[in-house]
């Protein structure tokens, strides 16, 4: 390697900055889509590269399903605080409340694929024309396809066959009024390049992330969490299990994996030798192979 | 650890998705949950073993083609490297995705039929490498199993190619036999084409010096975003945040602002919290200055004793990328760095058919088309010629109308 080879993590950390300042550079009103998942912690930290000291020149977004974790909520408000920027809360119950979705009913039933109209209701309400999201190109298929610029139409939709070309390092924004953006700066990152980063830059997760004992049920052949917002019946059996999450969603539909992971260098040993991918981990995208394509053609990421 | 970016560029029947299904495969890059679902899928190759070509094939509708239809990424590592493989489609009406992908790699693989040897494609796409200025090629000569592994029909091609290389222009190109299909050298050497000597495909890849292109070029740094706090106690920061495109900038150094022209020193240069003495290209850094300069977006920090060329006037190879054919009366938008102005499309100096590499005169300028144009834009650019600069050489055209990315710009010269 020459003098002048930037190591991986340096590159990758360098193009995530480069494209969060395009993202200042050519928008009006630009958002953060914040989850509490550890890539949008990872953009919170870029973005405090890319414009310290100055303020982020955007607030960030959490979409609220009501059945988060009770760890995430609590890191995301104490990490708002520590950084001193803007937080809006776009909530599901509110959307729910309105009528404009409706609660799904039965065993599997989930609010994840609701979230797509308060996040879309939120980009209207606020105007937001760039939405920059955690998204990477290897967790699926079709994100693999998906450019670092997503132009969305005003119905929230992707086209595939209609993407910009991406050229070089230029990032074409412009955009008619009701089109909006989505934005990929960590779209060449690997979930163990994710894992290396927060490890190098010493960066705080939600417990959840890390091993711990917690009340579960099986079901579809997967660990879900126990809580008042999974809907069990007799046949749901409680285990206590010593348990990680790989992803940090709604607990309704996000798995736990079997773990004794109790710190960072554990867990990257674990993924480095693990045989299921990250999305594997995530029951709605179990339901079909083209599921995560026809949701990001609704509007989802 | 480096990253190597690389393309594929075959036809759709060369197998190329298959080749990349292959080195997934064969470094075990593929993890439990999506080797079940390769396994089963229905598709099956004519002998029963699964189609490896499934693992890069993302969307419905290729999926009901069977054809790439798009730019798919693929992330891989060995404890070597790690790759970033931008598969492009082989199809003619797809020449865009390949300029796409090609435009953020250093290094490409071609891959031609050994049954077919060099055909009207392989030129194509060795002369939009060679235009894109790829600094590495790798022609893998695929189905080897399908000619007998002979190395008479293998040595024909590679002749054949060294021809067509010499005549695009492309410099560094290594010869590989492989069979995708099979297995042969993509990432185990092969006991079938024991006449071959060299490195599998992998190997290769694993080993070949990244050619970081714009190593001897000067000093480049778009200016993206001003960072201005105008808090109390720091009222009067001001700091110039963006990436260095080329070239390395050092404290001290005398830098020039372009279009401006104005001169001055580097004060400090910062990454959050730390203070680095230099920043080189790729790095994303805050760069202040010891003088007090109106300086915005869309300016350039450069070297002031390697400026590039200033000019509204400028001849550019261009190829265009939208189904509504190039308007020499409309006003498009130029993006250079973080420069956005308006252009004009001033003359069509001549295309270049790519399928026979001569030069056309007098025609519209269609999807797909490249040639060398002149283009005029509203305010001046400062630039460098893409053959010696790729990151401050390049540029795109914007329709106004749809707000479409609808060309792509070599920068060649000032036009006189």
């Amino acid at each position: 390697m020459n003098k002048h080879q930037l190591n991986y993590l340096d590159e990758l950390e360098a193009e995530a900055i480069y494209i969060l300042r395009e993202v200042a550079g050519q928008f009006e009103k630009p958002a953060l889509l914040f989850s509490g998942g550890k890539d949008s912690i990872t953009l919170v930290r870029l973005a405090e590269k890319a414009f310290r000291p100055g303020k982020f020149p955007f607030p960030l977004v959490h979409i609220d399903t009501g059945h988060n974790f009770i760890e995430t909520i609590e890191y995301r408000d104490a990490m708002i605080k520590r950084i001193g920027e803007k937080l809006i809360i776009g909530h599901v119950q509110d959307s729910i409340d309105e009528g404009k979705v409706v609660e799904q009913k039965g065993k599997n039933a989930s609010r994840n694929a609701l979230q797509t109209v308060t996040l879309l209701d939120t980009i209207a309400k606020h105007q937001f024309d760039a939405c920059i999201g955690g998204a990477r190109r290897d967790e699926e298929k079709a994100r693999a396809k998906e450019r670092i610029f997503s132009v969305r139409d005003e119905f929230g939709q992707w086209d595939p066959k209609r993407q910009r070309p991406e050229l070089w390092n230029i990032f074409n924004g412009k955009i008619h009024k009701g089109e909006n953006v989505r934005v990929f700066p960590i779209s060449n990152w690997t979930e163990l390049d994710v894992w290396n980063y927060i490890r190098r830059e010493k960066i705080e997760l939600p417990s959840i992330y890390f091993a711990h004992e917690r009340d579960c049920i099986t079901r579809n052949g997967q660990l879900m969490a126990a809580s008042p917002f999974l809907n069990m019946d007799e046949e749901d059996v409680i285990t206590s299990q010593n348990v990680r999450f790989r992803t940090v969603g709604d607990m309704t539909c996000t798995a736990a994996v079997e773990s004794y992971a109790y710190h960072i260098d554990d867990i990257i040993d674990e993924i480095s030798a693990s045989k299921i991918s990250e999305r594997g981990a995530r029951m709605d995208d179990k339901v079909s192979e083209a599921a995560m394509e026809d949701r990001k053609k609704g509007g989802y990421f | 650890m480096d990253i190597l970016k690389f393309i594929t560029a075959g036809s759709v029947d060369d197998g190329k998705s298959t080749l990349i299904g292959r080195l997934l495969y064969d470094s075990e890059s593929i993890l439990a949950d999506q080797l079940e679902a390769l396994h089963s899928s229905n598709r099956k190759n004519d002998d029963g073993s699964i189609d490896l070509a499934i693992l890069t094939d993302g969307l419905k509708a290729e999926r009901e083609q069977g054809i790439t239809i798009d730019v798919a990424y693929k992330y891989f590592q060995t404890d070597k490297r790690k790759f970033i493989i931008a598969d492009t489609p082989g199809h003619i009406q797809y020449t865009r995705n390949m300029v796409t992908g090609a435009s953020n790699a250093n290094l490409a693989i071609i891959l031609i039929d050994a049954r077919k040897g060099v055909i009207e494609q392989t030129i194509r796409h060795s002369f939009l490498v060679a235009l894109l200025g790829l600094p590495q090629v790798v022609v893998c000569v695929n189905k080897m199993d399908m000619v007998d592994f002979s190395e008479d029909v293998y040595n024909k091609i590679v002749n054949d190619y060294k021809v067509l290389a010499e005549k695009v222009g492309l410099k560094n190109v290594n010869y590989i036999p492989v069979s995708a299909l099979k297995g042969d050298n993509i990432v185990h050497p092969s006991l079938n084409i024991n006449w071959y000597n060299g490195d599998s495909l992998l190997h290769f890849l694993e080993t070949v010096t990244i050619q970081v292109d714009d190593s001897k070029a000067h000093a480049r740094f778009p200016v993206q975003w001003v960072v201005r706090p105008q808090t109390e106690e720091l009222h009067d920061y001001r700091g110039y945040a963006g990436r260095v495109s080329s070239g390395s900038f050092k404290v001290n150094d005398k830098v020039t602002v372009l279009p401006s022209g104005f001169n001055s020193t580097i004060e400090k240069i910062e990454l959050l919290d730390k203070e680095p003495q230099e920043a080189f290209a790729g790095m994303s850094v805050t760069i202040h200055l010891k003088d007090e300069i109106d300086i915005s977006r869309g300016d350039i920090l450069v070297n002031t004793q390697y400026q590039p060329e200033v000019s509204q006037l400028i001849e550019a190879d261009l190829c265009w990328m939208d189904t509504r054919a190039l308007d020499t009366a409309h006003t498009y938008f130029i993006q250079h760095n973080s420069k956005v102005t308006r252009c004009r499309i001033q003359e069509i100096l001549y295309k270049v058919n790519i399928n026979t590499l001569e030069k056309e005169y007098n025609e519209d300028f269609k999807l797909n088309d490249i040639g060398r144009i002149i283009i005029k834009t509203a305010e001046p650019l400062a630039f460098d010629l893409y053959q010696d600069n790729k990151a401050n050489g390049g540029a795109i055209i914007i329709d106004s109308r749809t707000n479409v990315t609808v060309g792509a710009l070599m920068l060649r010269g000032i036009s006189d």
